[in-house]
């Protein structure tokens, strides 16, 4: 045989050298090119002990803590450590039930071959008088141990919505978020989402050598290698945190929005959505979670950035301004009002009111008819060949007031507004078979647009600024220069400042042209303060109208503007003017007191409860003002 | 022959290797059970201790052995010595105490002993002094039966234990029967068989008939005088037929559906041979020798009763382990788990490992039985490859001298009891480092003379000292 021509001495060795050779090249693998196995063999025995670091600090536009820290113990418990102990003892000083505590050991017991040698949380959330007694009698113990760590304190009711929350990462975020791991807690939705990179700190970490049983042996190199925890950093946010708690007071009880702006810089002083989640609720949101989502009243629902509803009234200004940009009217231009604007056998309804008037008083009264009017004259402007031209011509317009895009504010989840396009139109009645008729709504803010209180406060902003706004924004210091320079720079639409003065001029008269002259907000004039407003009272298919108010004081430089959205709580007079104004005068006028009728202003819209008013209460009853 | 001519004479290599791996085993055995609070190596409430004091009483059976017994006694003596282990190995079976699921340890006193380790030294003594007694001839039926027989009384007993570790080094002993004479083809047959146990159990009973095919093929085209003639046909058929699985299962060649692809590839390479062996009608130089014939039709009964051996003759442990070497299931905390651990311990090491009493996989009891079956993780963790192969060297360093000083007696029973020390070491070796690493199932058989246990390092001890002890007797 050719094969075996080799002694058989000399086969046996070679045939045994070659096998040592297998496992000679097998260890070559493993010891010198699987890296893999290092790795597991870390992870098989180092600990690494994570050390939390406490999150960052959220302080307001005056260096005020809104959301603060504060130190709150769990007991964990290794179930296998565990030997006999004084059951009734612990119970008392945890002060918890007997009942309780058996029905964990039987878990414990249940799944032991699962649990192993893994430590659990005990009990979560132990004050700090009984963990101090906990610690003392530990030794008694044997196998629960206690964990210190910090929990978001909230100083100042400032609202869910606006704060976010912190809570523990899910299956869902973990997969999207590779540098999260299981266990690491993170801010979700508002400033805590936003700012989540600059509050959650960095984590450290000590190092220890494990058994195969879980037991620390040792601390790794003595801590050469062990990382402390970094703080997170504290962030300054835009918001008063006594305007922002005001305002949660005010709307209590109401389901609506306000959002407060400086307008020379475009930060957001004030962000209240009611009903929203209070900060009471807010440490703990995941045991409040599932209750918070069934609400009928959707408390998550952050209605000063995500709710889109139509502007109503308020709209007027901005139609009023492109008229005047557009050459189609003056500020002395007349227009007649008989109870409405009447075109064939179409109607839009307005209030009585001598007539005809000029575009200084159609502001201050709120004239449907003269709006109507003025915005067929820019539609039907010969200057441009064909209602599309013309249009989309508008449409740019109410574009550079921000409406109909998203703002791109540093705020998180913020809703576009809608503004329809001429595709609108002709998806609705077909090429060509529309005019400026079939969309005469838009004129008074009313039909196929919408937008979110954001939007109205920063069209409030703009005309405070005459003709410019900043991107309205919540942090005072991002981290890098661009985004700051970003917010720091001015957005022009396009209407001449020239163009503003009559408007304010309306604006300043519906609040303070006094009683008895037809405006619609004098329940908004504060002595001294100079308010500028402008009322809304948006029709809606779902129950009563919708309340709304936009105002900036004082008429001069001004301070703050104000957007107030008050769903299905009637006139706009009535609601969202009055807690406007409270707004301005808080925020203008400090800790001043109010004159006794303002205080007594101010208790009742405080104290008023329209819940009842909302579609969504099961106390509604529908009004006999409600559109059908 | 005085003291002085044995000093001289004695093969000091396997005794200096032999030094290097117990006192090597030892400080590594420390180190497997070492923590913080120990009392130091000779303590003996320590394995490290109980250790220590086997190799002293190995060095005094060596010595025992090399100056004191005439080496007479054990060709002599051999029957006697085998009845009395055999008698010791069904007692195991009706007195022994159970560990890890086999009766194998027995326990007399405060002294506890495995019969099947000592049992291999008296088979080793019995079967050579058979095989090398006057008359013996291989290729006499009786004889070989005879000498079979002397190897299968100890198996079939052990079997019952059930100790697969022991029975897979008895195998071993396949290699003297080739060195005495028996056919190559007979150990190549059975690599062949596990080769395509593996191949059918991985992959499919198709795949072990096409690689059975080949083997033929290759195997054929050495035996006919043409190779390349030979051989190209059969490259051509395995190339062709590895496709037809893949086109069964396409659903182009439904109407073959009836029955399973093996059925059908069986009979196409049955047809295909068959052709092949009638050229040697025309060219005798190319015909089939009929031991090829009867090879074939053995490993194809055994392709179709792999899945029944599996699954009805092997135990659930041994299925788990087995599928978890060839990668068929993985399951790292179950029947899986020894070895990931194993590898992970080894794999960490590196080149120079972590420096002595450093390694933080077998110190925290990551890998169990890691002072006995797994005392190589220890090596090869805090030793690193250099270690794992100083210790792998001074073993082939053993059996190769062993074989070579085998070669050179004049006395054929020592040469043989010579071949079987060196087989029993080499499949130990082979299966406990090849476990550790992954490329042997999972048995417990412990590394010679590194292992933690008494029974063990005596006996391997004995072993290897009665050879030396036979080889001064060229010198008498």
């Amino acid at each position: 045989m050719g094969l075996f021509s080799l002694t058989r001495r000399n086969m046996l060795i070679a045939g045994a050298v070659v096998m040592f050779t297998v496992l000679a090249v097998r260890l070559i693998y493993l010891q010198l090119i699987d890296d893999t196995l290092k790795l597991s063999a870390d992870n098989n025995a180092l600990r690494y002990e994570t050390l939390y670091p406490p999150r960052g600090q959220i302080l307001d536009r005056n260096g005020r803590v809104i959301v603060g820290n504060m130190n709150i113990f769990d007991i964990m418990v290794t179930p296998a450590d565990v030997r006999e102990f004084d059951t009734l003892e612990l119970c008392r000083i945890l002060q918890m039930d007997t009942s309780e505590m058996f029905k964990s050991f039987r878990y414990y017991k249940k799944y032991r071959s699962r649990i192993g040698y893994q430590t659990l949380i005990f009990r979560k959330n132990v004050p700090a008088e009984e963990y101090t007694l906990f610690i003392e009698t530990k030794s008694r113990y044997p196998g629960f141990s206690g964990a210190p760590r910090t929990k978001r304190k909230y100083e100042y009711n400032a609202g869910g919505n606006l704060l976010g929350y912190v809570t523990e990462v899910d299956e869902s975020f973990l997969s999207s978020h590779p540098d999260y791991r299981s266990g690491d807690y993170v801010g979700r939705t508002g400033i805590e989402e936003v700012c989540e990179n600059e509050l959650k700190g960095e984590k450290g970490c000590r190092i220890y050598l494990r058994d195969s049983r879980n037991i620390i042996k040792d601390h790794y190199m003595d801590g050469a290698n062990d990382v402390p925890a970094v703080p997170g950093e504290n962030v300054i946010t835009t918001i008063d945190a006594e305007l922002q708690s005001y305002g949660e007071y005010l709307m209590k009880n109401k389901v609506g929005s306000i959002v407060a702006i400086e307008p020379s810089s475009g930060e957001i002083l004030t962000m209240v959505s009611s009903p929203g989640i209070d900060v009471d609720v807010l440490g703990d949101i995941g045991k409040y979670y599932s209750e918070l989502n069934s609400d009928p009243f959707r408390p998550l629902f952050n209605r000063a950035v995500m709710s889109t509803q139509p502007p109503g009234s308020v709209f007027k200004l901005v139609n009023g301004l492109i008229a005047l940009q557009e050459g189609v009217i003056t500020p002395e231009t007349r227009f007649s009002c008989s109870n409405g604007y009447h075109i064939g056998k179409l109607t839009v309804g307005c209030h009585s009111h001598y007539s005809p008037i000029d575009f200084r008083t159609s502001i201050m009264m709120s004239c449907n008819a003269y709006f109507c009017a003025a915005f067929r004259r820019i539609l039907d402007n010969p200057r441009y060949p064909s209602i599309d031209s013309s249009f989309t011509r508008w449409r740019e317009y109410v574009q550079s007031f921000g409406f109909g895009v998203k703002l791109g504010s540093d705020f998180p989840s913020e809703k576009s507004s809608s503004v329809p396009s001429v595709k609108t139109y002709n998806r609705m009645y077909g090429k060509g078979r529309w005019n400026s008729v079939s969309c005469i709504s838009l004129s008074i803010g009313q039909g196929e647009m919408g937008c979110t209180p954001l939007h109205l406060a920063n069209l409030a902003a703009i005309i405070a600024n005459r003709g410019f706004y900043h991107i309205p924004h919540i942090i005072r210091h991002h981290k890098d220069a661009e985004t700051d320079a970003f917010f720091a720079g001015k957005h022009y639409c396009m209407v001449d400042p020239v163009h503003f003065e009559p408007v304010i001029d309306g604006m300043w008269k519906a609040v303070n042209a006094g009683q008895g002259l037809g405006g619609t907000a004098p329940i908004a004039h504060v002595d001294g303060l100079e308010i500028c407003g402008k009322t809304g009272t948006a029709e809606n298919p779902h129950g009563d109208t919708h309340s709304v108010f936009v105002c900036f004081a004082p008429r001069e430089n001004p301070r703050i503007a104000v957007a107030v959205y008050m769903e299905n709580a009637g006139f706009g007079g009535t609601w969202a003017a009055p807690v406007a104004s409270l707004m301005v005068e808080k925020y203008l006028r400090g800790e001043e007191p109010l004159s006794p009728e303002r205080e007594e202003l101010e208790r009742r819209m405080a104290e008023s409860n329209l819940l009842h008013k909302n579609p969504a209460s099961k106390k509604y009853v529908k009004s006999p003002n409600a559109k059908k | 022959m005085n003291f002085r001519q044995k000093i001289k004479h004695i093969g000091w290599l396997p005794v200096f290797c032999w030094l290097f791996l117990a006192v090597f085993g030892w400080l590594n055995i420390y180190s497997s059970v070492y923590t913080d609070d120990m009392t130091g190596i000779f303590s003996f409430s320590v394995k490290s201790g109980n250790q220590f004091l086997w190799i002293m009483m190995g060095m005094a059976a060596a010595f025992l052995i090399l100056f004191v017994i005439p080496p007479r006694i054990y060709t002599s003596l051999a029957w006697v010595f085998y009845v009395s282990v055999i008698i010791l190995l069904v007692l195991v079976l009706i007195v022994g105490k159970e560990v890890n699921g086999a009766k194998s340890w027995m326990i007399l006193g405060p002294v506890s002993m495995q019969p099947s380790e000592i049992s291999k030294l008296t088979t080793s003594l019995l079967l050579s002094t058979i095989m090398g007694s006057y008359g013996f001839r291989l290729s006499d039926w009786n004889s070989f039966f005879k000498a079979l027989a002397v190897v299968l009384v100890p198996v079939a007993l052990i079997a019952l234990e059930p100790d697969m570790g022991t029975i897979l080094v008895y195998c071993s002993l396949a290699f003297v029967f080739y060195r005495e004479g028996m056919s190559g083809w007979i150990i190549m047959f059975v690599l062949l068989c596990v080769l395509l146990f593996i191949v059918t159990l991985k992959y499919s009973a198709c795949s072990a008939l096409l690689v059975l095919t080949a083997v033929m093929g290759v195997v054929h085209s050495l035996e006919s005088r043409r190779f390349i003639r030979t051989l190209w046909p059969y490259v051509i058929f395995v190339a062709l037929f590895s496709f037809f699985p893949r086109l069964y299962g396409s659903g182009l060649l439904t109407f073959l559906n009836f029955m399973a692809p093996e059925y059908w590839i069986l009979p196409v390479s049955v047809i295909f041979m068959a052709i092949m062996s009638r050229i040697k009608r025309r060219d005798r130089r190319m015909r089939m020798p009929r031991y090829l014939i009867l090879s074939f039709i053995c490993s194809v009964a055994l392709i179709f009763s792999v899945q029944h051996i599996f699954d009805e003759i092997l135990q659930q442990h041994h299925r788990d382990r087995i599928e978890n070497l060839l990668g068929i299931s993985q399951d790292l905390k179950g029947a899986g788990y020894n070895v990931h651990q194993s590898e992970i311990a080894i794999g960490s090491g590196g080149l120079f490992g972590k420096g002595y009493l450093n390694g933080t996989q077998t110190k925290f009891n990551f890998v169990p039985e890691q002072s006995t079956d797994f005392i190589f993780c220890t090596i090869g963790e805090e030793w690193g490859l250099a270690g794992s192969l100083a210790v792998l060297t001074a073993f082939l360093l053993i059996i190769i001298s062993v074989i070579k000083t085998a070669e050179k007696q004049r006395d054929a029973v020592f040469r043989i009891y010579g071949y079987c020390i060196a087989s029993v070491f080499f499949m130990h070796v082979f299966v406990n480092v090849g476990m550790t690493i992954g490329i042997m199932p999972v048995v417990g058989i412990p590394l010679p003379f590194m292992s933690y246990g008494g029974s063990s390092f005596l006996s391997f001890t004995v072993l290897l000292f009665i050879f030396l002890r036979m080889d001064l007797e060229r010198w008498a």
